[in-house]
């Protein structure tokens, strides 16, 4: 048969379930590919299927809660089984006995005592860990050229950055590498790499998929997401990644939206969509302004209306992303003290012992961003910064909420640009942090959204994010699929794809940021 | 001259919850057992876990606030405190901050500012000399203790002495230990005191500069650091000097007070809402389960002892203050039909046929009883407070201790018998009424069978009979002594002076 690969992870599973794939041959196919990758998206492979589903050792559960490990529940429609489907995993997902460092120096070599729960929840259905994929350090970065483990190459232009943080997920699924991948979105961490390297990029809802196991960069806003080829692929996964609210995350609040399948829809007939005017003035590329338009067109012919909308607070959401995240993430990221676990830099005293571990541990971006929350957080700047920043968040909350009742959908540009070259921005971190100021707001709200690829500029993806209230995720689905299936977009990178002079793996940890 | 000083004091008392789980994980709490055996991957801080909030936890916390009269909040704020110590795995404690569980209230002549729930650090030892990080050899951490759920409870600066402060830590105490919420044992440090002292001139209402004084693990300790501290500030007042915003550490082996940090070193812990606990609405039926289990506090329960029961204050403090005791004394009270009207007896007492005589002279003898007689018999000589004897688990049943008082009462036997009566109950068990019968302990009550005892005493002592015939009746006590001594203690002293009387005609 043909190399399954080229199929869909939909037409994988439905082959798989039908008998004529088996698991270990699509795994192993994927498994050959993905080692002989040139985009450095990964930081470890699996030997086989069930190399990451290791028994828990005893006693190194996360007993947040009395009882008995949690039980996931699994989509009962057998046209929602990942049964055999290998998956990517972001490095930042914890996974019992495989390595798992949130590509940081400190933490290279740790493996985790237990699951996050996304992960999990896939391997109850029968999924496998392909293996896990390179970001930025600690999810910060929009370039992934903030990672310990070497910057990843752009599988349409090797000499261009995919996106961050989760850019090894995006370039492996654009490479084929993978079928699908998890990555996370704090900021665009999952849309902006999906646009950058022309796949799909879903972050649902802030909620909905648990956090747990997933290592922290700002808790308020990171969310579990899908990179996937196409938009039935990703729905396909975000069936599993949602259910029962889980008792080991707090801020897990559960499935509440239409149930999930796969999406089927192929016109637009009375949707809404709105066009934020306010956030799309300067600083978008004419060529991506361009696929922009055109694929509003096309919602237009499917019978979608396009409707003018005002988003007044999202220009303020690049700042106060800036202050909540970094403020967050120095909280979190405190633990890294090299008491416990993870890498100890040699010291006499306690002082040294902690200075030492993390400035040796850390890249520069996640120690200026550490250095950005310490002082957002100190006695006296509190009130000015977080506490402006909360304010200025729940804002943004009520510009989504009112544009919602004019509008379904919203629609912008994911990226302001296509990919820029390889350590064009890391010297600019405020430049590095504008290519996250579509897809901030929605982080803010804790709206779900999804990036599709609309078209290219000067043979590079560009991508259409589309989001929507609280759970709006089906309609979300839908729209995005109807224009998937009317844009036909080409996902399959120039087998001849323009190559640099450096080879993956290549760049180093730089300065320069970006958002998540 | 010199200007009299008053201290204020406040209070920050840590009280461990007695959960069975900590406040943010699912591990067993656990004193004792071997280091790092309660732990898992949330309590140790690692990468990817988050916490849950223990609901028990907030129930005990609930219970607090309503035994201590404060206003409870309806909702859960959770907020990160942030300082860099190998006792703290996650770099933060998870604390309340702004809206803390409980606000308000008061405990006997004490105001509270709040009472709040957190999370315990881990224990460290430093190994070494001074037992301080500081010129210690190495330190070892044990996360065992980490996340234990705490209640910190703070007071208003209401207290003026070191005994003040001692004794309404010991009504504190008892009150937590009655509400069934902690073990409240300072030595395993389950209840934690710190004090914040500052001193005025006498007849003003300012507030000195304070220092907060650390690590008084035990009643005498906070009164030796209490009156130290006072007294350093006073020296350093009296001599012109200012009173600095310090932390200090009290080292009751040399009494001596040293710094831990002054304010320009202070931290800043960099408060923030914790965003893994979103604010939540406290479930409403744990506003029914603490109501439903709040029992009679040691402040009410002493108050009935002496308005109902008619005690003493003394004996009424004693027994309100200590549970088993006053549950004792009541089952005691109630075998012998001395109940007050009104009130229900305890259950599983068999109450006699007849109510006694005069119900509040018996309540006051068997408090005597209880509180001078069987506790002294069943506390070792050199127990602290906290290993003070527990009547009920005791041979002593209440029938028994009842029966006990009414011999004494009803003069069968001398209250001197009484008491050998008890030493056999203690030792033994049984009934008073068996045992007075086998020891032949039974009062010798009619002149018939005291008499030539009386007479063969006087006979034995001529020079004593000397002077009682001369008037001077003070050497009665060596006749009284002769006839308890061939009597094993069984006869009546008046009974014996007033035989004496009528054999010597006086
Ligand atoms: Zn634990």
């Amino acid at each position: 048969m043909t190399d399954p690969t080229t199929l869909s992870a939909v037409d994988q599973v439905a082959a798989l379930r039908a008998g004529d794939l088996d698991a270990a041959g699509l795994f192993a196919a994927y498994r050959e590919r993905a080692a002989a990758d040139d985009t450095n998206s990964f930081t470890w492979l699996a030997d086989g299927p069930d190399d990451a589903a290791a028994a828990v050792p005893d006693g190194a559960r996360a007993r947040s809660v009395d009882g008995p490990e949690p039980t996931f529940d699994v989509p009962a429609d057998d046209a929602l089984s990942v049964r055999g489907l290998p998956v990517a995993v972001k490095d930042l997902f914890c996974v019992t006995g495989v390595p798992t460092a949130s590509c940081s120096e400190l933490l290279r070599g740790y493996r985790p005592p237990h699951t996050a729960t996304a992960v999990a929840r896939l391997q109850a259905g029968g999924a496998t860990v392909l293996g896990k994929t390179n970001q930025d350090e600690f999810a910060m970065g929009s370039s992934n050229e903030n990672s310990a483990f070497g910057a990843v190459l752009n599988p349409w232009d090797r000499t261009r950055v995919p996106g961050g943080s989760s850019g090894g997920s995006a370039a492996a699924v654009a490479a084929g590498l993978a079928p699908v991948a998890l990555g996370t979105d704090t900021g665009g961490s999952v849309r902006q790499p999906a646009a950058l390297c022309g796949v799909v990029g879903l972050k649902p809802t802030y909620g909905s998929v648990s956090r747990f196991g997933m290592i922290a960069f700002a808790s308020s806003l990171d969310q579990a997401g899908v990179l996937a080829r196409d938009v039935r692929d990703a729905a396909l996964v975000l069936a599993h990644l949602t259910g029962a609210a889980d008792p080991r995350d707090s801020t897990s609040i559960g499935w509440q939206g239409d149930a999930l399948g796969l999406p089927s829809a192929d016109r637009l007939d009375g949707l809404r969509i709105g066009v934020p005017t306010d956030l799309l003035g300067e600083g978008i590329d004419p060529g991506v302004r361009a696929s922009f338009d055109a694929a509003l067109r096309t919602a237009e012919e499917l019978g979608a209306s396009i409707v003018e909308i005002t988003l007044p607070h999202a220009r303020h959401a690049l700042a106060a992303y800036y202050v909540i995240a970094p403020a967050e993430a120095s909280s979190n990221l405190a633990r890294f003290d090299g008491v416990r676990y993870g890498n100890r830099a040699a010291a006499d005293d306690l002082v040294s012992l902690y200075t030492r571990t993390r400035h040796d541990g850390f890249g520069p971006e996640v120690r200026r961003r550490i250095m950005l929350g310490t002082f957002a957080l100190s006695a006296g700047y509190y009130d000015a910064y977080y506490g402006r920043a909360q304010q200025v968040r729940t804002k943004v909350v009520e510009d989504f909420a009112t544009a919602h009742e004019q509008v379904d959908l919203i629609a912008t540009p994911t990226s302001p640009t296509v990919a820029w070259g390889l350590g064009e921005r890391t010297d600019d971190p405020w430049a590095m942090y504008r290519a996250d100021v579509m897809t901030l707001p929605q982080s803010l709200a804790g709206v779900p959204a999804i990036s599709i690829p609309c078209g290219l500029d000067d043979g590079l993806p560009v991508g259409l994010q589309l989001s929507g209230p609280a759970f709006g995720e089906p309609r979300i689905l839908d729209a995005a699929h109807a224009l998937e299936r009317a844009i036909g977009f080409d996902g399959t990178p120039p087998r001849s794809g323009r190559t640099g002079e450096g080879g993956a793996g290549g760049a180093d940890a730089t300065s320069g940021g970006g958002a998540a | 001259m010199s200007t009299a000083y008053e201290p204020v004091i406040g209070l920050e008392i840590h009280v461990q919850l007695g959960t069975r789980t900590k406040m943010f994980c699912g591990c067993e709490l656990s004193f004792g057992d071997p280091p790092n055996t309660h732990t898992c991957p949330v309590c140790l801080g690692m990468p990817g876990t988050l916490p849950t909030i223990n609901r028990e936890a907030v129930r005990l916390g609930l219970m607090i606030g309503m035994a201590l009269g404060g206003e409870l909040d309806d909702r859960l704020v959770f907020h990160r405190k942030s300082y860099f110590y190998p006792d703290l795995p996650k770099g933060y404690q998870i604390s309340q901050f702004d809206r803390p569980l409980v606000s308000g209230g008061s405990l006997g002549d004490v105001r509270l500012e709040r009472v709040h729930l957190e999370e315990d650090a881990a224990k460290l030892t430093h190994l070494g000399e001074s037992g301080r990080i500081g010129g210690s050899t190495a330190s070892v951490v044990d996360y065992n203790r980490g996340g234990t759920p705490l209640a910190e409870i703070v007071t208003r600066p209401d207290i003026h002495s070191a005994e003040q402060a001692s004794s309404w830590l010991r009504l504190l105490r008892e009150t937590l230990r009655q509400l069934g919420v902690s073990d409240v044992n300072m030595e395993e440090g389950s209840l934690r005191c710190d004090a914040n002292i500052s001193i005025r001139p006498v007849g003003t209402d300012g507030l000195g500069t304070k220092t907060e004084l650390k690590n008084m693990n035990s009643f005498r300790f906070i009164e030796q650091g209490i009156n130290a501290e006072v007294a350093r500030q006073t020296r350093i007042v009296q001599d012109g000097g200012r009173v600095e915003q310090e932390t200090l550490h009290f080292d009751p082996r040399s009494g001596s007070i040293t710094s831990l940090r002054s304010k320009e070193g202070s931290h800043d812990y960099r408060y923030f809402p914790e965003p893994d606990l979103p604010p939540v609405a406290v479930p409403t039926e744990l506003f029914d389960l603490a109501r439903a289990a709040i029992p009679e506090l040691p402040l009410d329960r002493e108050a009935r002892y002496v308005d109902v029961h008619g005690l003493n204050d003394e004996s009424a403090r004693l027994l309100a203050f200590r549970r088993e005791l006053g549950d004792y004394y009541e089952a005691t009270v109630a075998a012998a039909g001395a109940t007050p009207d009104g009130e229900a007896a305890p259950d599983g007492v068999t109450r006699p046929a007849e109510p006694a005589d005069d119900p509040a002279d018996t309540r006051r003898q068997i408090a005597n009883w209880i509180g001078n007689d069987l506790v002294r018999r069943l506390t070792a000589e050199d127990a602290d407070d906290d290993a003070a004897g527990d009547p009920q688990a005791s041979k002593v049943t209440p029938q028994a201790l009842a029966a006990l008082v009414a011999l004494v009462r009803a003069k069968s036997i001398t209250r001197k018998a009484g008491g050998q009566v008890l030493d056999a109950l203690v030792a033994e068990g049984g009934e008073p009424a068996a045992i007075v019968e086998r020891d032949g302990l039974a009062a010798i009550g009619g002149g018939d069978e005291l008499r030539p005892v009386v007479q063969a005493a006087l006979d034995a002592n001529p020079d004593v009979v000397e002077k009682l015939r001369s008037g001077n009746m003070k050497p009665i006590g060596v006749i009284v002594g002769a006839v308890m001594k061939e009597t094993r203690g069984r006869a009546d002293a008046g009974a014996v002076t007033q035989l004496a009387r009528e054999i010597l005609g006086l």
